[in-house]
């Protein structure tokens, strides 16, 4: 057993999912290596070097792996998969580990599995269908297996005691077929919503993006991320990178407050697994008071104002 | 150069249904449920559409892999405006069984075929939740990939995707030929009309085989439980917003 978990970077950062990355690694058993490739490193790697359970990273630091870009990337997987036949493949479920892990799988000609919760044994992993209506068990017979996994599912890897060797990865020369151009990030000072440990979602009761105001400057008195839900999102309110549910981001904080959300089950995929759920909501049927440890059932723009004052 | 477009359909179980696990942990209850158009593959067929009305495209071919009743599908995509159709029969015991690297190989196959410079396909199918088909179907023709796009631009050779990404969002040059996946914002996908599923019902669908193809259906992968997700039980009514920012302060939430 061993495994290669592709390390991501955001800004020349290491980003939390890579460590949820790591423990699901350390689950599976036997020694766990990292591979960070971009156009800078430094910094990621020195913030892995210490990683509990990380033996061995290899960095691979060229222009060429500007944007991180999979037509890029997947010929320098392959040649590292060539020289050390890995057991399992890994990276963390987000946009950079799903758009890249398939083209690497599709390479090798095995089936990946896609957005893991949970590792039965090292060829058997649960995961959620049906916008997490249906838990899945599945068993690969693929010589390597390639995976990506629900940050949320597993623990992050302290970033203390460990201790890796670095080694160069092998040249390979990046891909002509893409060039990455620009990035738009949304600018925030609150917490990630994947990370924050609380969250403060509105949903379409809202009525429009102004009004989000009010949850934002909750919190921050929280020291909590904005989210929304799907509706709020389709509705214009807020960008799409706030969205939570099946088709946004999945979160798992230990407070969630949701705001206006009827509880539709795309939204109640993308939170269900936090540790307390709060609802706000005029309407007393709103399904989302079904998984809420604490229900209100009072207008959001009379609650959210007075749980401002009760917190100064 | 003009592009010709593939698109993928994908019938699933309407995204309205309640899903059902079967009693036997073996999947989930198909029979006599309302299936529809998986909802980003109506937005790839709405971008390729467009791509044609703005003269960037010759000719949209849609295509579904499945049973015979694949073929509904692949109806509304006509009746949405693509010109023709291919069904890649799958029967329903193999089809359970096939995979998104299976059904990406299919793609790639018939790509070659019609001669493709462009495949647009939903980001993922909300029965599976995979999100892998685009992905693969990119590497077996070893074409460039622009996934989770929420806005295309062609200009010759080369397909400006932007897409969207955990912080926000990316711009990205690709070189044609390509592979695309559709985000929800890429469009708002139109109604098929009442004429124009009169319309559909002359337009030509090819039948093929995934042995035509040569593509083995196997996949590696066996199912072997599908279960009820775990119940939360449900909390406590709090009566007004003091009490609920106590219970918080509390459980030290706050």
């Amino acid at each position: 057993q061993s495994t290669l978990v592709v390390a991501e970077q955001s800004d020349g950062a290491l980003t939390p999912i890579t460590l949820n990355a790591v423990t699901a690694a350390c689950k599976i058993g036997g020694d766990v290596s990292c591979l960070v490739a971009g156009a800078s490193c430094s910094k990621a790697v020195e913030q892995l070097k210490s990683v509990a359970g990380v033996s061995k990273i290899i960095v691979a630091e060229d222009a060429s792996y500007k944007g991180y870009m999979p037509e890029s990337l997947t010929p320098l997987i392959l040649q590292i998969q060539s020289q050390n036949n890995y057991s399992h493949i890994l990276a963390g479920a987000s946009a950079f580990g799903k758009n890249l892990l398939p083209r690497v799988a599709a390479k090798l000609d095995v089936d990946p599995i896609s957005d893991i919760i949970d590792i039965k044994s090292p060829d058997t992993f649960v995961r959620t269908i049906y916008a997490g209506n249906a838990i899945q068990t599945v068993k690969t017979s693929s010589s390597v297996k390639v995976v990506t996994v629900r940050g949320t599912s597993f623990e992050a890897a302290a970033e203390t005691g460990g201790s890796s060797s670095v080694d160069d990865a092998p040249k390979v020369e990046g891909s002509p077929l893409s060039a990455w151009v620009s990035q738009e990030l949304s600018k925030s000072d609150r917490p990630e919503l994947t990370a924050a440990r609380i969250v403060i979602s509105g949903g379409r009761g809202m009525k429009n993006g102004e009004n989000f105001d009010m949850l934002y400057k909750l919190a921050d008195k929280m020291n909590a991320a904005v989210g929304a839900s799907r509706a709020a999102v389709d509705a214009g309110y807020v960008p799409n990178d706030m969205q939570v549910g099946q088709t946004g981001k999945i979160v798992a904080p230990e407070l969630y407050i949701a705001v206006g959300i009827s509880g539709a089950i795309q939204h109640l995929a993308g939170m269900k697994d936090s540790k307390t759920i709060v609802a706000i909501n005029k309407d007393p049927e709103a399904p989302i008071f079904q998984v809420s440890d604490y229900g209100l059932v009072e207008d959001l723009f009379k609650a959210i104002p007075q749980m401002d004052d009760l917190l100064k | 150069t003009m592009a010709r477009v593939l698109v993928g359909v994908k019938r699933v179980i309407d995204y309205a249904v309640k899903i059902r696990v079967k009693p036997d942990k073996s999947g989930v209850v198909t029979e006599g449920v309302k299936h529809s158009m998986n909802p980003f593959d109506e937005i790839a067929v709405e971008e390729a559409i467009r791509l044609k009305e703005k003269k960037f495209a010759t000719e949209v071919i849609a295509v579904t892999c499945g049973p015979t009743q694949s073929q509904e599908t692949l109806r509304t995509a006509l009746a949405m405006g693509a010109d023709r159709g291919i069904h890649v029969e799958i029967p329903a015991d193999d089809y359970v069984k096939t995979g998104p690297l299976q059904i990406s190989k299919i793609f790639a196959k018939l790509a070659e075929q019609e001669k493709a410079n462009l495949i647009i396909l939903g980001k993922q199918a909300i029965d599976g939740d995979n999100n892998q088909t685009a992905q693969m179907t990119a590497a077996v023709l070893d074409w460039a990939q622009g996934t989770f796009a929420s806005e295309l631009k062609l200009e010759g050779e080369k397909l400006t995707v932007v897409r969207e990404v955990d912080g926000g969002l990316e711009t990205i040059d690709l070189k044609m030929p390509a592979v695309v996946s559709a985000d929800l914002r890429l469009n708002e996908p139109r109604y098929a009309t009442l004429p124009n599923i009169m319309k559909a019902k002359k337009k030509k669908v090819a039948k093929l085989t995934a042995k035509d193809l040569g593509v083995d259906l196997a996949s590696s992968i066996e199912i072997l439980e599908v279960a009820d997700p775990p119940q939360r039980l449900a909390g406590i009514k709090v009566e007004n917003t003091e009490e609920l920012v106590g219970k918080l302060k509390e459980a030290g939430l706050v």
